[in-house]
């Protein structure tokens, strides 16, 4: 009985295992030789990765009294997230280990997170998804934090738990409304509730506000954004690299059980909401991150940006847009591992890049670095034949479908600004007099600058190749409803 | 045979990143033979392309047609026909004359230079291919990349100012040019350019799409008042890049025009033609009299461009087959003439490392050679007859008459301006008294340059006394566009 009980989420008990005994062995394995630790947590992401892929095209499956789905969004996400953390394991590991930072806590609370995520992603209760923010969160704070000498490190992390604090609240606020309201906490008898009783609509959209309200924070979009810049910069770079990555599926995944799934009577009403915030938050990042000369913090800003993109994409409430906006989060994952990844793999013991402008001529002295780089950005920025270029179209064109033609130009227009940043950078690694970069020595970590070259020319590989990720998100899209 | 089209646009692609690998392998070599060797494969593959096509054809010749990404459907669809036929041959063939100079107009990452002119060739018979928007698109974008390197890596002092300039200029187009391919795929539920041909659309729409298009192409013209980023653009890159710009991406723009916006949106066109042909009239003589003014040699050639590429939408814009024809023969005849200017101005440049007008007097007593060819090529650029910059000139001219006397009399008065600078630059660099005594010790055209010229003036020559070489190509295909463009879709 209790294997069948548990037979739907064998990934997240063996996450959960995992990450305990990654805590317990932590203490008897120090920093340097945390390679067991390392293989333990890989093998755990391959194990998982192996087990959840096992569902897919299959039928939805609930599971724990209907609070536990597994349906093809839940195998989509989960797979990228699984992916992206493999990444972000592979890259901080050297930087970790110079700083003294490499320890079970690290492997712990990342996996710890990423067991949060996987239980937003399959929840099919409010209940379930709350858990699953909280385990999150709390993880989020602690990595914030985790380097316990820096003090941007630890004001960063304050800022953000009081901030997050808040935003969970709120959420919780909206949730007790809508229990109120509906008499369930279950994402399908709610939507049943709203459709058929007569509900006080005023009151409803007041859950409407608070739970978006609560999402945008989390996911980092305008004007809820604050926390974002503060938080990238603050962090350890690689702890960077993990929350602009893995939370970011959980985002999506909360936007769709609560608004698609849950409230979709009501989708006339959030669609505007969502669509004045994805606006917004192009807006903001775009035209905030020219005046940035902090690497981190301009990617920060690059990020709200992209989070107004896959806003949009979600804003039209319909089956193209959802697909559009997976398409988008998982070339935006494949864009931020590669940055994050070129500026862990520039920052070493002997010298720190922070300023954009430390990357002055780079490439006389580097340039395969230099050529990684201008991939990168350009995919940033969306120009063809990058994947980000297929990501910005998806949104657009489903967008334009909608009947959203103005909104649409104001994004374009909004990512033609965005442009003019990226190509800043690429015009400093390429066309500055090297000053300092000629100091700039870089460390021959084959096995890093191998997996970075395969990121970045995954990144124009499905750019020219892209059918098959299209195919995959747009299948997983229709397939939720 | 059925791929040599896919082959034509990817080897040069594909040999380009061979060069660049081949360069990062090996620091200390140049490559220089090796990067002729690809250019001149790249340049066979077009010249068989030309051979095997068939002119009593109207379609689109060599097609391939791949699902590319299939949720959109996007197709990988390629094909020539008369029109873009030239066009290709001419892109390989001034690709390869710039890789053929380039070992002395830079002096440093030699390969990277040429192979980003390969890349950019293929890219750019690539645009000149798609019949898929998407696939037309991601050509179009993609080329910028390496441009932007270009000026940027090699280009003068101020070039950072300048490439920027022009990415952001061309961006702000095409992502207009985005969305309106966009609307499109809503009302056909495909990005085929044929099915784009027979959408009816209501006149408001076709205004507006055609003013997206319009974004996208008449800064790659570039048409006045859009036309700040060419002079910047051509001073401040290396010789190869100029030349490139004026000769053929330029026409990108004229071509687009005639592929894209005039046949799917007909009315919207016949709507705001008197716009189009104000401004057309404004590029031609406003633009003629500000290149009269110029100190600087590439920026006078620049601007002299920009009032040809006006004769270009002149024609296309009165929307008759006369002016058609003439436009078509205009934009080749350009890619020959500003090619060779450029390429001039980049010999005396790599002498002298300067540019102003004052610096040179008197070239013709110390390079008679280069003297001869100059004098020759900027009567061409002025149009005498017998040279191809006669002959499109001309006939866009007749076709302007047909449709008002007045346009036809505004666009002739530039024949005079245009002599006046083109003549007055002779005058004060070739001919007079040689004041500046580094000029006495410059020396003539060496062996590479003057062919490259010399091909150059044959090519003028021949399309001056023979346009039918041009017209018996593009004739069938010109006239089946031309009844699309005349055919209202309301």
């Amino acid at each position: 009985m209790f294997i069948n009980l548990i037979s739907n989420s064998i990934p997240e008990v063996i996450l959960l295992c995992s990450a305990m005994s990654v805590l317990l062995l932590g203490a008897f394995f120090n920093n340097k030789n945390s390679t067991s630790l390392f293989g333990i947590s890989q093998i755990t992401l391959l194990a998982c990765a192996f087990l959840t892929s096992q569902g897919w095209m299959q039928e939805k499956i609930y599971s724990f009294n209907d609070m536990f789905v597994n349906d093809s969004l839940t195998i989509y996400l989960k797979l990228l997230s699984y992916f992206s953390l493999s990444i972000v394991y592979i890259y901080s590991r050297k930087f970790l280990v110079n700083k003294n930072l490499l320890n079970g806590e690290y492997f712990s609370l990342t996996l710890f997170s990423l067991l949060g995520v996987n239980l937003i992603i399959s929840s099919s209760n409010l209940l379930t998804l709350y858990m699953g923010l909280e385990l999150l969160s709390l993880s989020l704070y602690t990595l914030v934090a985790y380097d316990k000498k820096n003090k941007d490190a630890s004001e960063a992390a304050m800022k953000y738990f009081i901030l997050g604090a808040v935003a969970s609240g709120i959420l919780l606020y909206g949730f007790s409304i809508i229990y109120g309201l509906t008499g369930s906490l279950n994402i399908h008898e709610i939507s049943y509730a709203l459709s058929n009783k007569e509900l006080d609509p005023y009151v409803m959209s007041f859950a409407l506000v608070f739970i978006v309200v609560a999402i945008a924070f989390k996911f980092g979009a305008a004007p809820f954004q604050i926390w974002v810049p503060d938080v990238y910069q603050g962090a350890q770079t690689p702890i960077t690299l993990f929350i602009s990555s893995v939370p970011k599926f959980a985002s999506v995944a909360m936007l769709v059980r609560l608004l698609y799934q849950s409230m979709d009577v009501l989708v006339f009403d959030w669609q505007k909401l969502l669509l004045i915030m994805a606006l917004l938050s192009m807006m903001i990042g775009n035209i905030t991150a020219i005046a940035q000369i902090n690497i981190k913090r301009l990617l920060a800003y690059s990020t709200i940006s992209h989070v107004g993109f896959i806003m949009l994409g979600l804003s039209t409430g319909a089956v193209s847009g959802l697909a559009a906006a997976l398409f988008y989060i998982a070339s935006y994952m494949l864009m931020t591992l590669a940055a994050f990844g070129l500026i862990i793999f520039l920052n070493s013991e002997k010298n720190s890049v922070d300023n954009i402008h430390d990357l002055a001529g780079l490439s006389y002295r580097h340039p395969w670095v230099a050529f990684l780089i201008m991939i990168t950005f350009l995919s940033l920025a969306g120009i063809p034949p990058t994947i980000g270029f297929y990501a910005k179209f998806s949104v657009i064109q489903s967008a334009i479908q909608f009947g959203w033609i103005w909104p649409s130009v104001f994004a374009v227009m909004m990512a033609l600004i965005g442009i003019f940043y990226y190509l800043r950078i690429i015009k400093i690694v390429y066309f500055d007099n090297p000053k300092n970069s000629t100091k700039l020595k870089l460390k021959n970590e084959y096995d890093f600058k191998l997996v970075l070259t395969f990121n970045v020319l995954g990144l124009i590989f499905v750019g020219i190749f892209p059918n098959i990720l299209m195919s995959v998100s747009t299948l997983s899209a229709a397939l939720i409803f | 045979m059925n791929s040599i089209l896919s082959l034509s646009i990817w080897t040069p692609i594909f040999l380009g990143s061979l060069l660049l690998l081949l360069s990062v392998i090996n620091k200390k070599y140049n490559f220089y033979w090796i990067a002729n060797f690809f250019a001149l494969i790249s340049f066979l593959i077009s010249v068989i392309l030309y051979l095997n096509f068939d002119q009593s054809n109207s379609g689109f010749q060599f097609v391939e047609l791949k699902t590319w990404i299939k949720s959109y459907a996007i197709n990988y669809h390629i094909g020539v026909d008369g029109i873009s036929l030239p066009l290709i041959l001419l892109t390989s063939f001034i690709s390869w004359l710039v890789v053929l100079i380039s070992k002395h107009s830079v002096k440093f990452a030699l390969p990277a230079y040429n192979a980003a002119f390969l890349i950019l060739s293929g890219l750019m018979i690539g645009v000149f291919s798609a019949l898929d928007t998407i696939l037309y698109y991601v050509f179009w974008e993609a080329m910028l990349i390496p441009m932007f390197i270009l000026i940027g890596f090699w280009g003068g002092p101020n070039r950072v100012y300048a490439t920027i300039k022009f990415f952001l200029y061309t961006v702000l187009g095409s992502l207009l040019m985005l969305v309106a391919f966009i609307f499109l795929y809503q009302k056909t539920g495909s990005f085929a350019l044929a099915d784009f041909y027979q959408l009816p659309l209501s006149l408001n729409a076709q205004i507006l799409i055609f003013l997206a298009l319009f974004m996208a192409f008449a800064v790659k013209i570039p048409m006045w008042p859009v036309h700040t980023w060419l002079p910047d653009a051509h001073v401040e890159a290396p010789t190869g890049g100029s030349v490139i710009l004026a000769a053929i991406m330029l026409k990108l723009g004229g071509y687009s025009f005639i592929r894209f916006a005039m046949p799917i949106c007909p009315d919207g066109l016949l709507f705001l033609k008197p716009f189009l042909i104000t401004l057309s009239l404004i590029a031609i003589v406003y633009i003629a009299f500000v290149a009269l003014v110029q100190i600087d040699m590439k920026k006078l050639i620049a601007y002299s461009s920009i009032s040809h590429m006006g004769f270009v939408t002149l024609g296309l814009f009165v929307i008759n087959p006369l002016g058609f024809e003439g436009a078509y023969i205009q934009m080749i005849s350009h890619g020959f003439i500003s090619a060779a200017l450029f390429f001039m101005i980049g010999v005396l440049y790599d002498r002298l490392h300067s540019r102003k007008i004052e610096d040179y007097q008197g070239l013709v007593s110390v390079m008679p050679k280069f003297g001869a060819l100059f004098v020759f090529f900027a009567m061409a650029n002025c149009g005498l007859p017998g040279t191809s910059g006669f002959v499109g000139e001309f006939i866009v001219i007749l076709g302007a008459i047909q449709e008002n006397f007045w346009y036809a009399f505004f666009a002739a008065l530039t024949l005079i301006f245009g002599a006046a600078y083109s003549l007055w630059l002779v005058k004060r660099i070739i001919y007079g008294e040689v004041k500046n005594s580094k000029i006495r010790q410059l020396l003539d055209l060496n062996f590479t340059e003057s062919f490259i010229l010399t091909l150059l003036g044959l090519m003028v020559l021949i399309v001056g006394i023979n346009p039918g070489i041009i017209t018996d190509v593009t004739n069938e295909s010109s006239k089946q566009l031309l009844t699309l463009i005349m055919h209202s879709k309301i």
